[in-house]
């Protein structure tokens, strides 16, 4: 955890008046908390295997798991592949996650690595566990370990049997595993046992349906939003209406008539506090505050690309280069070149995040839907300086998110509340913070350029990237300076630089891939302060990329999908595109080669990508109204390889979603903003997909490695998804869209300029 | 100025006093009443997370003043189905897997609940218009028509 130096006088200045709370503790809790030495919730230790896997009574297994489900089917995939090691039936198995005091931090839900990464250490657990439950029951029957069979959460050893149950339910497993002493992501532990070979398996491989959607559809699961605590009170942050604003002062009599209620202000941090959440959102509405005259912190909203071209980059990377690509298109007769732009995303999560926490003198406990509880603990701790063993925090689901949105935010926020008023405070946001001041994936331009031989083959591909950090602010809140929270108060930010490249395909003699990041429009405190939002710089790149593989194809009159294969060697991206392509029913012709004179324009497009090992080709189908500019999706095949298929059919759905979502980014979504604040505060100015806009099919196919690793797919089909679509438009129509999103009026706009 | 109100929600008489009869009734649910199916999910009646039944039609909880109800009568999801009797539409979202997070199901179950009373036979064009509007952010939509469908074509 990064250390910081919090200063109370700085942080916690206390404007006087009835109604204003500060950050005190009555004087006894904090005489208590002086006196509280021993550590409250002792995480548990990755080293052994307790702390993975426990048999219960009855013979039940528990699977303690780092990460968390945030919709996406990993329990299910998690659950059966502890039941595959374990030999117990599947409906024995509950899978435990996003509890600090009971999982091992395994980095939360991250960059689609719950089976990749997250299951691995569970596998080599639930092998483990049945290795030496094994021992002991050749122990008990005096019988050698070989001759044991094992099924179904019973060891038989000739008529003689003993059950899980029987032989260690409700004691620990307290068997050492060797862990290489990393947390997150990268934690890796392991016992003595192999696991099952694949050709061994029969429960994974198989469709399971996930339980959490019964639950959810029979009103029987609470979200973080239903939690309530006794003496919970509500609160409701006050934002600046100009992004950089300070408060200048508060008028506490404009809400005196509002009922218990109470004002948080720490630095720049401005809250309210109700026992009636009715009376919360009124008082945020009511307060009257006198805010600082901050500079206009950005550019109008049009200038956007211009100004990420023009700024000083701050940090950037050569991160392919392979012959000399700038040496050879600077020496060629014809160069094929081509901007790109995206815009900034919200997260925009069906609500606005919600947390409950209660600040006590003995400890703290949060409820939160952050994907990383782990590290969210860790930021409520630094931020209130308490130890992080005071600090438990605990998953509830939430809206969906998708990578870094505001719900970590809003658990540090509702903890700066708790405290101030001494009481649990359950913290909604409201919509306009959930798309105005969510954490947003960065806005960038992207440069093309290749020479082709007189084949039409590249002899040179040049892709170079500028935009906006996808660390402005960390991918997690452990760091106080990277929360909202934080930078409200006058931390500051530690701006990171980091973009990337499109990762593999298009073997080119000479060749480079290179990114730059530029700075954040506004240093701290930014509505547009940019983080990992689903599959962080994916859409952009391979937005850009796949558009100019497709650009390069058509001018030198091919098939956009021969062209692509006769550039390929990896054997992996071939078969998804030629899989794809059959699905489809592909005919070979050039791009709008046959765009329809009609009031409607149909076309087809393809591309691409790959998102760490995982490769996925997309092919749109989609339908342009020459007239309005809309565009309608008709149909997606799909080929996904993602190494061995844990579910299929939760794989499907997943790929499924990630295209819908994706769909929606590419055609509508963009964060606008004027030169003062962010304006798309809600779902008329962030719209999104509406369902009379999705594709009438869908056709996924898998394809799968049952002898590779299984690899994450959660991520990876969102990112071809605006290049296909995109690549689509100009198949119909004729005219490249080189600026996301497609909506109506853009598009419109551009088959104007073209007529 | 405080006011006495009664209920019916799911069949049951609830009594209240609100301070403010302009409190959205989604507010009168979840915090006084407890009632959480209703879920917040932008408070403009632009998303549908909020719908319930009033007098059999669906309608956006976060936009209805709690003291313009009278003697209407309001149904929650927990009103739609049990566990032991589901709703032909939670079994057919179950079926299907029609949801991700499930934050918004509340708002898609309600409002298709309204539309097959109206439409039990209703087409794939029919669902679509008449879901037109709810928000869904995980991109559920295709296996939520495919549920929907299943109810229509039984």
């Amino acid at each position: 955890m990064n250390a910081i130096n919090l200063s109370r006088r700085s942080l916690f200045a206390i404007t006087g008046g009835a109604l204003f709370v500060g950050f005190g503790l009555p004087s006894e809790a904090r005489a208590q908390i002086a006196g509280a030495a021993k550590a409250a919730f002792p995480a548990p230790k990755a080293d052994t295997l307790s702390s993975w896997i426990a048999v219960q009574q009855n013979g039940d297994v528990l699977a303690f798991f780092g990460k968390v489900d945030v919709g996406q089917g990993v329990e299910v995939a998690v659950g059966q592949i502890v039941a595959e090691e374990l030999d117990v039936a599947f409906s024995r198995v509950t899978v435990v996650c996003g509890d600090t005091l009971r999982t091992v931090n395994q980095g939360g839900a991250s960059g689609s690595t719950g089976i990749e990464e997250g299951a691995v250490t569970v596998r080599y657990a639930a092998a483990e566990a049945r290795r030496v439950l094994r021992e002991m029951a050749a122990a008990k029957f005096a019988v050698p370990v070989d001759s044991l069979s094992t099924k179904n959460g019973v060891i038989s050893a000739g008529t003689q049997q003993v059950s899980y149950g029987d032989l260690i339910g409700g004691q620990k497993l307290d068997v050492p595993m060797q862990w290489n002493g990393k947390l997150g992501n990268p934690l890796l532990s392991r016992g003595v046992a192999e696991p099952k070979k694949p050709s061994e398996y029969t429960i994974v491989g198989q469709t399971v349906p996930r339980d959490d959607v019964r639950l959810k559809v029979l009103a029987q699961r609470k979200y973080v939003g239903d939690m309530r605590l006794p003496g919970m009170m509500h609160g409701r942050m006050i934002r600046p209406p100009v992004a950089g604003a300070t408060v200048v002062s508060v008028d506490e009599k404009s809400i005196a008539h509002i009922k218990g209620i109470k004002l948080v202000k720490l630095g720049g941090f401005l809250g309210v506090v109700a026992p009636k959440e009715w009376d919360a959102i009124r008082a945020s509405r009511e307060l009257n505050v006198t805010w600082s005259d901050a500079p206009p912190p950005f550019p109008a909203y049009a200038k956007l690309h211009d100004h990420i071209r023009s700024a000083k980059a701050l940090g950037g990377k050569e991160e392919f280069a392979k012959g000399d690509a700038p040496g050879t298109i600077a020496k060629a007769a014809k160069v094929i070149s081509a901007d790109y732009e995206w815009p900034f995303q919200s997260h925009a999560s069906m609500a606005p995040a919600c947390a409950l926490v209660d600040v006590r003198p003995d400890q703290v406990t949060i409820y939160t839907a952050t994907q990383k509880p782990h590290f969210n603990q860790a930021g409520v701790a630094a931020i209130l300086e308490r130890k992080l063993e005071e600090v438990h925090a605990i998953w509830m689901p939430g809206p969906g998110s998708y990578g870094r949105n505001d719900a970590g935010d809003a658990a540090i926020d509702a903890a700066l509340l708790s405290r101030a008023v001494g009481a649990p405070v359950r913290l909604q946001g409201m919509r306009h913070e959930g798309t105005g001041w969510d954490p947003k994936g960065p806005a960038s331009t992207h440069n093309g350029r290749a020479v082709l031989d007189e084949s039409g083959m590249m002899t040179a591909l040049e892709f170079t990237t500028k935009g906006f950090s996808r660390t402005d602010v960390d991918s997690n809140e452990s760091n106080p300076r990277h929360s909202l929270a934080g930078q409200m108060m006058g931390l500051g930010n530690q701006h990171t630089p980091a973009f990337g490249i499109p990762e593999g395909a298009y073997d080119v003699a000479n060749k480079r891939l290179a990114w730059e990041s530029v700075a954040p429009l506004l240093a701290t405190g930014s509505p547009l302060r940019s983080s990992h939002l689903r599959d962080p710089v994916g859409p952009q790149l391979i937005f850009a990329y796949e558009s100019f593989i497709d650009e390069v194809a058509h001018q030198s009159g091919q098939d956009p999908i021969e062209f692509r294969l006769r550039h390929l060697t990896d054997k992996r991206a071939i078969k998804v595109i030629e899989a794809a392509a059959s699905a489809f029913g592909w005919q070979k012709r050039v791009a709008a080669s046959a765009v329809s004179s009609g009031p409607v324009m149909t076309g087809r497009g393809i591309a691409y990508a790959q998102r760490n090992h995982t490769v996925v080709a997309i092919i749109a189908e989609v339908a342009v109204n020459r007239d309005t500019g809309h565009v309608q999706p008709l149909r997606f095949a799909v080929a996904h390889e993602c190494g061995l298929i844990v579910n299929p059919g939760g794989l499907k759905l997943c790929i499924e979603g990630n295209i819908i979502h994706a769909t929606s980014r590419s055609l509508h979504e963009e964060v606008l903003f004027d030169e003062h604040n962010v304006t798309s505060v809600d779902w008329l100015t962030y719209p999104i997909l509406d369902i009379t806009e999705t594709p009438q099919k869908i056709d996924v196919v898998l394809v799968n490695d049952p002898n590779a690793k299984p690899l994450g797919a959660g991520e990876a089909t969102t990112r071809p998804v605006a290049a296909a679509i995109g690549n689509a438009i100009f198949d119909a129509t004729g005219v490249r869209l080189r600026r996301a999103p497609f909506n109506a009026d853009r598009v419109k706009a551009a088959l104007g300029v073209h007529a | 100025m405080a006011q006495a109100l009664t209920l019916t929600i799911d069949g049951a008489k609830h009594a209240l006093t609100v301070d403010d009869p302009q409190m959205p009734l989604l507010y009168a649910l979840r915090d006084e009443l407890g009632m959480d199916n209703p879920r917040f999910g932008c408070g403009l009646g632009q998303c549908g997370a909020c719908t319930v039944h009033v007098d059999g039609e669906a309608v956006r909880s976060c936009i209805t003043p709690v003291g313009s109800l009278g003697t209407a009568k309001v149904n929650t999801l927990a009103s739609l189905g049990t566990a032991e009797h589901p709703h032909p539409l939670q079994a057919a979202f179950i079926a299907e897997q029609a949801a991700f997070c499930g934050y918004c199901l509340n708002g898609w179950l309600m409002t298709a609940a309204a539309l097959i009373k109206h439409k039990p036979k209703a087409t794939e064009a029919e669902i679509r218009d008449g879901l037109s509007g709810l928000k869904c952010r995980c991109g559920s939509h295709m296996a939520m028509i495919r549920a929907v469908l299943r109810v229509t074509q039984a």
